[in-house]
């Protein structure tokens, strides 16, 4: 028999600390949907997923109402469009884009990804083609959420895709120019892309996958900071074993909505994403966590090995409450998606460099981040292909989702709204990559021996 | 299906009478009760099993809100696996 204070203790994680389950992904395979004429296959495009995902907004309100947990989204991840459209006729892929977007209102879902390709080695003519689209298709639709996969750690990585990233996020700030560059918050740029991860912007439904699949991401990060109040001064051992008995007790959650969301729409289940995704509520935020253990700000010395404890510790916890854990798993630092972070970054102690280092230790890369608007195309791809080089010299996921926003410069902030949260302005090295990023090729996979 | 009914607020007369009655009227059988009140607050919680109330999960939520909008208490009903899988392995 369950004690009172259990029941309190989880209802106070619910209500006070935002524990929640931060997204149910339905993963959809589009590739029978192929065909030479473009406008047919967005209607099959349509047609596939309205009716994969016809019951999943229900169902998950159904859940989210029998076991008093909230699910902030629900979400629809798709094959990558790149190879579904390519043997069609179109020239630009938008139409896709527009086909995913009504799909996306239609089932009430607030993103869907998968206007994607996968790069990291070469591009066929469909990747060339989805790419070219990539800032039409995102300036105008609201839900559709892209990804290129530029490197990997047996691949390398393609410094023409990276120098081509470079340009298509400056466009499609420019494009969406009257809302600080929005588009360019709905654009990952991935090395060592994971084909389950249910997190936006970077889901799509990969190779591997089934025909339909289930993925949970959950989340938590003020139950983890208010767990952890209680360790106060307690040296890290103590801080590790209590971060992971609280990650497992989120997990448990994740794995048991995944369990009746999959049961229900008769859809199999495939992974839970272990992550501590913040959002710019107070109290639920990762930078918040990493003060908890010490630090008067994120971004003090310090920061690097504190996350690398947490990322660690959300996984040992995480992992056992699962039957199958996949995803992105971990911490997230999005700076425009938790107050910690936006409080760091405005009064300068976070800056782009110590967040590419921790990006070392933490599940995904540099996230969120808006740089001033005149910032050249060949620095934003410098910084992708430094964060590339992180994830595949560390056989890790690495991202970039950084916004460019037109006419803003250092000390301004962009307001996306939402989830989304608020970016502060960073500032980005004075130095010059030009040369560096016009030579193109593909720097090899790195050595898997003589590691240190 | 066994749920637990949580109540809580500030202690007054009646509130198991009245919670009782709206699960009783749900032909909802209560199989367990603990309370508990601390400074004035009062904590209840109960297992009940909602297998004979004919409606969806969600009418019984519903009814229990208004339930707890009548006695100025916050009330609500969560089925027990989410409880026990947090704190059961």
């Amino acid at each position: 028999m369950l004690n009172i204070n259990e029941i309190i203790e989880t209802n106070e994680m619910i209500d006070r600390q935002h524990l929640d389950i931060r997204t149910v992904t339905m993963g959809i395979s589009l590739r029978d949907c192929s065909g030479y004429d473009a406008a047919e296959t967005a209607r099959r495009i349509y047609d596939k997923v309205t009716r994969s995902a016809a019951g999943l907004v229900r169902v998950c309100e159904d859940i989210e109402r029998e076991l008093g947990i909230p699910i902030v989204n629900k979400r629809v991840a798709v094959s990558p469009i790149a190879a579904v459209a390519e043997s069609s006729d179109a020239e630009d892929y938008t139409i896709f884009a527009e086909a995913l977007d009504r799909a996306a209102r239609e089932l009430g879902v607030n993103f869907i990804g998968g206007f994607s390709a996968l790069v990291h080695k070469g591009f066929t003519r469909g990747d060339e083609r989805l790419i070219a689209s990539i800032p039409r298709a995102l300036a105008e639709t609201e839900r559709v959420c892209a990804s290129v996969n530029v490197a990997s750690t047996r691949a390398g990585i393609n410094m023409d895709a990276v120098r081509l990233m470079g340009e298509t996020i400056k466009q499609s700030a420019e494009l969406t120019a009257a809302s600080g560059g929005f588009a360019c918050a709905k654009l990952v740029v991935f090395a060592n892309a994971v084909e389950d991860n249910p997190f936006m912007a970077g889901a799509f439904h990969g190779s591997g996958e089934p025909e339909c699949v289930i993925n949970v991401g959950v989340s938590g990060p003020g139950a983890v900071k208010t767990a952890l109040t209680a360790a106060r001064g307690q040296p890290f051992d103590a801080v590790a074993e209590t971060i992971k008995k609280t990650a497992f007790r989120v997990t448990r959650m994740g794995q048991l909505v995944a369990r009746e969301a999959s049961a229900r729409l008769g859809v199999p289940f495939g992974i839970v994403d272990l992550s501590l995704a913040p959002t710019p509520a107070a109290g639920d935020s990762v930078a918040e966590i990493l003060e908890e253990m010490g630090l008067s700000s994120v971004g003090a010395h310090g920061t690097t090995a504190a996350l690398a404890l947490l990322n660690d510790a959300v996984k040992k916890g995480g992992v056992m409450a699962s039957s199958h854990v996949g995803g992105l798993s971990g911490a997230f630092i999005p700076v425009s998606e938790d107050a910690g972070m936006i409080r760091a970054a405005q009064s300068g102690t976070l800056t782009l460099e110590k967040l590419e280092a921790m990006t070392c230790v933490c599940s995904v890369g540099l996230d969120m981040i808006a740089v001033p608007g005149d910032t050249p195309a060949e620095t934003i791809s410098a910084i992708i292909a430094d964060e590339a080089a992180i994830g595949v010299v560390n056989n890790k996921t690495t991202a970039v989702r950084i916004i460019p926003a037109p006419g803003r410069h250092v000390g301004d902030t962009v307001d996306f709204g939402g989830l989304l949260g608020t970016a502060p302005v960073m500032p980005v090295s004075g130095g010059e990559s030009g040369d560096f990023i016009a030579r193109g090729g593909r720097i090899p996979a790195p050595l898997h021996s003589l590691r240190n | 299906m066994r749920a637990i009914v949580t109540v809580i607020g500030r202690d007054r007369v009646g509130i198991i009478a009245e919670v009782s009655g709206a699960l009783a009227r749900a032909n909802v059988n209560i199989l367990d009760i603990t309370q508990t009140v601390t400074r004035e607050y009062f904590t209840m919680m109960m297992l009940v099993d909602t297998s004979g109330f004919a409606g969806a999960f969600s009418e019984l939520a519903d009814s229990l809100d208004e339930c707890g909008e009548r006695l100025g208490m916050s009330i609500r009903i969560q089925r027990e696996d989410i409880f026990e899988a947090m704190h059961r392995i």
